[in-house]
């Protein structure tokens, strides 16, 4: 229930609060630093969005346009081993946790595309004994 | 149906409107002898031993998210308000850090605010105090009530305290605010007619629709709602109580609306900030 007729505070975008959204691209990411080779690690990321529906009105009836993240992929050293497609349903502030095997050394690497030419990358490097 | 059995029904009906229309006076401060008013020694309407953080009301996911700091959603905004620290402001070209050091210092303010400030000769909250050093001291435009900014920064002054217990001084200069809070948190407003006491001290724990009304006590915020799908301050809270009943709410920042606040310091004390808290 976003932005329910008692509420009205949803909709008032200040000028101070959309310039922090501009720049409030903040993610929180957990990889392990290490890891055993042929073990399982969980990645866990956090990210701030607004998962802007598309469906919803303003104050004057205006319609509020869809601003949503479409895309997250992580790769490992290289190699994709996640990938998941967002869609309007999604919450605001999506959290994905997933696992991946240990193999070698590498990066891990988290990208969440998006509307508006929204592009957001974390690297973590992930060393593996 | 005999006469006798409508006799029984009006006094019966009667009996059930006057126990609607006296006032629960509610449970007694460990000070005061029960049922005994005491001049001057506010009442709890919640016996502490029966105090509860509305956390408790929370699904166990809920509850779980809450407290393991690397999935909570409102860490966002903490960490953000953690970049804005350290960003000079205004004309003194200062940042929050110039004056306070690193925001590990702001351990403690946030459980004993709202808080009498002697210069500006009144009560602040974290919102007013805030924004009173950006206008005063960084010389800087005042930020939008509700903004990103200013829950960001309530946020990661809120987050030294979490885990602390909740003690906000209502003697002194802050006791007229306490008592003109108090005020108001028992007094009938709006169409619905309605107090805060009425949900919040006679009926929680009890089904109002889905929910399950709380206590009513704020010791999580700035705190990410899901139903905002974002951070909000107390006040946004508060506004949509008071819409709730059909009444105007006081406005951001004013006497009345911080006066309130310091009364549900002080009904919450004991409890334990828990910003960024998450509520449903």
């Amino acid at each position: 229930m976003v932005g329910g007729k008692d509420d009205p505070v949803d909709v008032r975008v200040g000028e101070n609060s959309e310039a922090a959204a501009n720049e409030m691209a903040t993610a929180r990411v957990i990889v392990p630093e290490r890891a055993r080779k042929g073990e399982t690690f969980e990645i866990k990321a956090l990210i701030a969005h607004p998962m802007e529906t598309g469906f919803r009105k303003d104050a004057v009836g205006d319609a509020i346009p869809r601003n949503i993240i479409t895309r997250f992929a992580c790769r490992y050293d290289g190699e994709q081993v996640f990938a998941w497609d967002l869609h309007p349903g999604v919450a605001a502030n999506p959290f994905v946790a997933f696992h991946t095997v240990a193999t070698r050394t590498g990066d891990v690497e988290l990208i969440w595309t998006g509307m508006n030419g929204f592009e957001h990358r974390e690297r973590r490097k992930v060393i593996v004994t | 149906m005999n006469s006798t059995f409508w006799k029984f029904a009006v006094l019966a009906g009667m009996g059930w409107l006057a126990a609607m229309a006296i006032p629960r006076t509610g449970g007694t401060t460990e000070e005061a002898k029960p049922g005994i008013p005491q001049p001057g020694i506010p009442q709890l309407g919640i016996p502490s031993s029966q105090q509860k953080s509305g956390f408790e009301f929370q699904s166990k996911s809920n509850r779980e998210r809450q407290e393991d700091l690397t999935v909570n959603p409102g860490m966002l905004w903490v960490d953000q308000g953690a970049q804005l620290w350290t960003k000079a402001e205004g004309a003194s070209a200062k940042s929050c850090q110039d004056c306070h050091g690193a925001p590990e210092r702001m351990k403690g303010v946030a459980a004993r605010y709202p808080a009498y400030d002697t210069k500006a000769k009144r009560l602040h909250n974290l919102d007013t105090r805030v924004q009173d050093c950006r206008v005063s001291r960084q010389q800087a435009s005042p930020i939008a009530a509700e903004s990103e900014v200013l829950l960001a920064l309530t946020a990661l002054v809120a987050h030294q305290s979490r885990g602390m217990p909740v003690t906000p001084q209502i003697d002194g200069a802050s006791r007229p605010a306490f008592e003109r809070g108090e005020k108001l948190y028992n007094e009938r407003v709006g169409q619905l007619n309605l107090s805060c006491a009425h949900c919040h001290e006679q009926n929680w724990g009890q089904r109002l629709r889905s929910e399950v009304v709380s206590q009513g006590h704020g010791n999580g915020y700035p705190l990410y709602r899901l139903e905002w799908q974002k951070l909000g301050s107390l006040h946004r809270r508060l506004r949509s109580c008071y819409l709730s009943v059909r009444s105007e709410p006081p406005a951001h920042g004013s006497e009345d609306h911080v006066a309130l606040e310091l009364y549900l310091a002080w009904r919450a004390k004991g409890l334990k900030v828990e910003t960024p808290a998450i509520r449903r």
